[in-house]
């Protein structure tokens, strides 16, 4: 774990940087150097406060006092959005900060268009990025109104903005998480070339193919600090994940329940499910009781949207689902839930809970009416005491039930809906990415909660796009690929579940990662 | 053993959960508590410092008998009307149609208490009246996914035509209304139309806050995708919204035919939509839904009432009124925000 290249001052240096919200410290003297001409990937677990660095360095947050921040070598406050730009610091977040209505020309020129006496000079603007997409190889005019490109091409003209700005210091936030395969293969060309260029890059990312390939070094962060950084040949998968995990991952991970001797009879069964085609082909499988059956694949490849047909939260053209052997013709989710199948959304805040609620209202909403009094009365005493022992059971971190959801943390929120499916009591329970922006110990708690609903003979779903989640907790995995099944891994018989095997079926046979 | 310990070996320390440290892990029990009291108080303090400063300003004409009786009466109808669109705001909805079916209503309870010997239908007449409209609000609404404020502006002026079509755009008028008692009498004291007030109320709480139906109503408000994913009915919930708000401007309509023993489609119930939304903000209720309670909506609607009697008694002339009014509401609300900051939403 060296500092890299040989070279005296880094482009950029972040020195004890610390951040305090109000009760949490989100980073403790975190450490960050990054040379021009580098790849330098930034890794860490959700939560582990790569993106409150990002936001310090793009002055959107402002740091401790003691922290410090060197360009150049030397020390420059980040007060504001605009006195990062005027650094040389751009951005480009997962979600693009475009103007989908304006052309590309517009935005790239956003905020300092150039005008004669306050009339734009749409022209010189036009002539003005003609030479940075050139550069880029975009293939588009600088006139295209950017609500009509393609994510890959929005990515392109945010590269281009942040190049037209003269940025040294470039930051891409999990870039290709929304890129095709041979999209991603682009972008990662325009990173080299960017890199040869002089430019400082930092990369954040997930995946472990993608860090390997591009990063000349690789620092960690675990619980908003800094754990350490790696070059480019000490760069490993196990070495990563104990770094960004804290300890190996056999004691993370658990598997109480035996995968295969317990293996019950068919729970769920899933036959040419399909929405028509547009992001779910026809998909058929068997789910046990007691098994834990993973869905792993790229975003997009139609995993969450084969979820919510089975779910009936979204109408499917075809196919069939069968709960127990008896049909479920699931019209809306609440068809679905009365058959016993429950689905834990990906996005909880969104999907999931009702923020300003209680958590004891979170908890009881899905069977307030299955508890209440003739009438439609509530029976407060009942969902008292289920909130309570939902609490003891999942390990809630907070002071009641009477606790507004939005205040806790996310791992605390997660756990808050979980109970409510709980609650519910599901035959088959349906976990869409279930430790998405959760922290470490709440993570290995809702491992803990999987391996015990198994045990239980419940049939568990688990969507997830982090590899060590799916291979640590799963009996079987169905790997997803541009709205199929692509393939198998696990079960009895099966291929040995290995980030490879998964790969190989994700990225398509013949492109194994 | 050593097993589970290596599971929660990576869970923070325990006093994350304990009340000194609330950041992540929620609030404390007390602060849960003081913040419930101050939502549930809400804006009473300004109603109080309004009756107050009243009283002193008016010579001590504000707290007596006859003028507490007075501003109940005024209050009643907006109280109502505003019970129903606390219904309609917690859903993230709204209703700018209470003043037309408030008046169109009316003019179905004349109409019905002039029949010889059948008077008494009067009452239901303006109550089904109203239903009606609510849920015709609420269909379009629930299930042709319309945005409630174009589907109810719609019907604000279509139902005020409807209004004036019924008395043929004159007057109606029985002297010898069956139900007058509903706006001019009263009971130990209290008048009617104060008592039917605090009922709806009281109803409105018990559906709200010790029903499924109620809890429903603020997770639709709250989180629509979350409440259809959680297995809610939401167009139900709609429907059932629009179609209270609709009953509860019928009784609104009924309370003033009885309280006027006329009606005018086209005067009566003017602007009654917009006190009624008044009412139901300064009572803290959040205009995006999911948040706010019954108990603001009244005191809300009795601040409204207040300040119109208190400057009547002023003798602030009505054009001032309407400026003070105005003023005071976003005067309370802009320190309402204040004092919740962090806590509320718009």
């Amino acid at each position: 774990m060296t500092d890299g290249t040989g070279e005296a001052a880094p482009k950029l240096e972040m020195r004890n940087v610390s951040k305090t919200f109000p009760g949490v410290k989100a980073l403790n003297n975190v450490q960050l150097k990054a040379w021009g001409g580098e790849v330098l990937s930034l890794m860490g677990e959700n939560g582990a406060g790569k993106s409150t660095l990002m936001k310090i360095l793009s002055g959107a947050y402002q740091a401790d006092p003691g922290s410090e921040i060197l360009i150049d070598g030397q020390p420059v406050a980040i007060t504001d959005p605009i006195a990062a730009k005027q650094h040389g610091i751009a951005i480009i977040y997962q979600e693009l900060a475009l103007a989908p209505n304006l052309s590309v020309a517009e935005n790239i020129y956003l905020g300092q268009e150039p005008n004669k006496g306050g009339i734009i000079d749409r022209r010189g603007m036009y002539e003005g990025c003609r030479p940075v997409l050139e550069r880029l190889g975009a293939p588009f005019r600088p006139d295209t109104v950017v609500g009509n490109l393609s994510i890959a091409e929005q990515q392109l003209v945010e590269i281009a903005r942040a190049l037209h700005a003269r940025s040294k210091i470039l930051v891409l936030d999990e870039p290709t998480t929304a890129l095709s395969s041979r999209e991603t293969e682009r972008l990662f060309a325009l990173i080299r070339q960017l890199r040869a260029d002089g430019i400082a890059l930092i990369y954040i990312s997930h995946r472990m193919a993608e860090i390997y390939e591009l990063s000349d070094r690789v620092s960690v962060l675990r619980d908003g600090s800094y754990v350490g950084t790696l070059t480019r040949d000490e760069i490993s998968a196990e070495a990563l994940v104990k770094m960004m995990v804290g300890r190996d991952l056999s004691s993370f991970y658990k598997k109480e329940h035996d995968p295969h001797g317990s293996r019950g009879p068919v729970i769920l069964e899933v036959k040419g499910l399909t929405d028509g085609g547009k992001r779910v082909k026809p998909c058929s499988f068997q789910l046990h009781q007691g098994e834990v059956l993973g869905i792993a694949g790229l975003v997009g490849s139609g995993r969450t949207e084969l979820a919510r047909l089975i779910y009936g939260a979204d109408p499917k053209a075809g196919g069939e689902v069968f709960v127990e052997g008896r049909p479920l013709h699931a019209k809306t989710p609440k068809d679905a839930i009365d058959a016993g199948v429950a689905y834990l959304t990906e996005d909880r805040k969104k999907l999931g809970l009702f923020l300003d609620m209680s958590c004891g209202e979170n908890i009881n909403i899905g069977v307030i009416e299955r508890d209440c009094r003739t009438g439609g009365i509530l029976n407060l005493l009942r969902a008292a005491e289920r909130s309570e022992a939902a609490f003891r059971a999942l390990r809630v971190r907070a002071a009641s039930p009477l606790v507004v959801v939005g205040s806790l943390s996310g791992g605390n929120q997660q756990k808050v809906l979980l109970s409510r499916w709980l609650e519910t009591g599901p035959k088959v329970l349906i976990l869409d990415e279930p430790t998405r922006g959760v922290d470490i110990g709440a993570k290995s708690e809702i491992y803990r909660i999987i391996d015990e609903l198994a045990k239980r003979n419940i049939g568990v779903i688990v969507i997830s796009s982090e590899m060590p989640e799916i291979i640590g907790t799963c009996d079987r995995v169905l790997v997803m690929r541009e709205g199929h099944i692509e393939g198998e891994v696990g079960g009895p018989g099966g291929a040995p579940i290995t980030q490879e095997n998964i790969m190989a079926h994700a990225a398509g046979v013949g492109m194994a990662a | 053993m050593a097993k589970s310990d290596a599971v929660v070996a990576g869970t923070p320390p325990a006093s994350a959960g304990t009340p000194q440290s609330s950041g992540g892990a929620g609030l404390s029990a007390r602060q849960v508590q003081m913040r419930s009291m101050i939502q549930a108080l809400g804006m009473l303090p300004v109603l109080i410092i309004l009756c107050i400063a009243f009283h002193y300003l008016t010579d001590y004409r504000f707290f007596t008998g006859q003028n507490i009786s007075i501003v109940a009466q005024q209050a009643a109808i907006n109280t109502v009307l505003a019970a129903g669109m606390t219904f309609v705001i917690l859903t993230g909805g709204i209703d700018l149609s209470v003043g037309s079916i408030l008046a169109t209503a009316a003019m179905a309870a004349l109409i019905a208490s002039l029949i010889p010997g059948w008077g008494m239908l009067g009452v239901p007449a303006g109550l089904l009246t109203g239903l009606f409209f609510g849920l015709l609000n609420g269909v379009l609404i629930a299930f042709l996914n319309l945005p409630p404020f174009i589907v109810t502006l719609g019907s604000l002026t279509a139902v005020r035509g409807i209004a004036r079509l019924m008395g043929a755009d004159t007057t109606i008028f029985n002297p010898d209304l069956p139900f007058a008692f509903i706006g001019n009498a009263s009971l130990f004291g209290v008048p009617w139309l104060a008592i039917i007030a605090l009922l709806v109320i009281i109803a409105s709480w018990f559906v709200l806050r010790r029903t499924v139906l109620g809890m429903r109503i603020y997770a639709v408000g709250g989180n629509p995708a979350a409440a259809r994913l959680s297995g809610i009915k939401v167009w139900a919930i709609l429907l059932f919204v629009y179609a209270v708000s609709g009953l509860l401007a019928g009784l609104g309509g009924v309370m003033s035919a009885a309280r006027l023993f006329a009606a005018n489609g086209l005067q009566l119930g003017q602007a009654y939509e917009l006190d009624a939304i008044a009412a139901v903000i300064l009572g803290g209720t959040s205009f995006v839904g999911g948040i706010g309670s019954i108990w603001g909506t009244l005191i809300g609607a009795l601040i409204i009432a207040v300040l119109s009697n208190g400057l009547i008694l002023l003798g602030v002339s009505d054009i001032w009124q309407f400026i003070i009014k105005g003023l005071v509401i976003i005067g309370a609300v802009t320190l309402d925000r204040f004092r919740l900051q962090g806590s509320a939403r718009t």
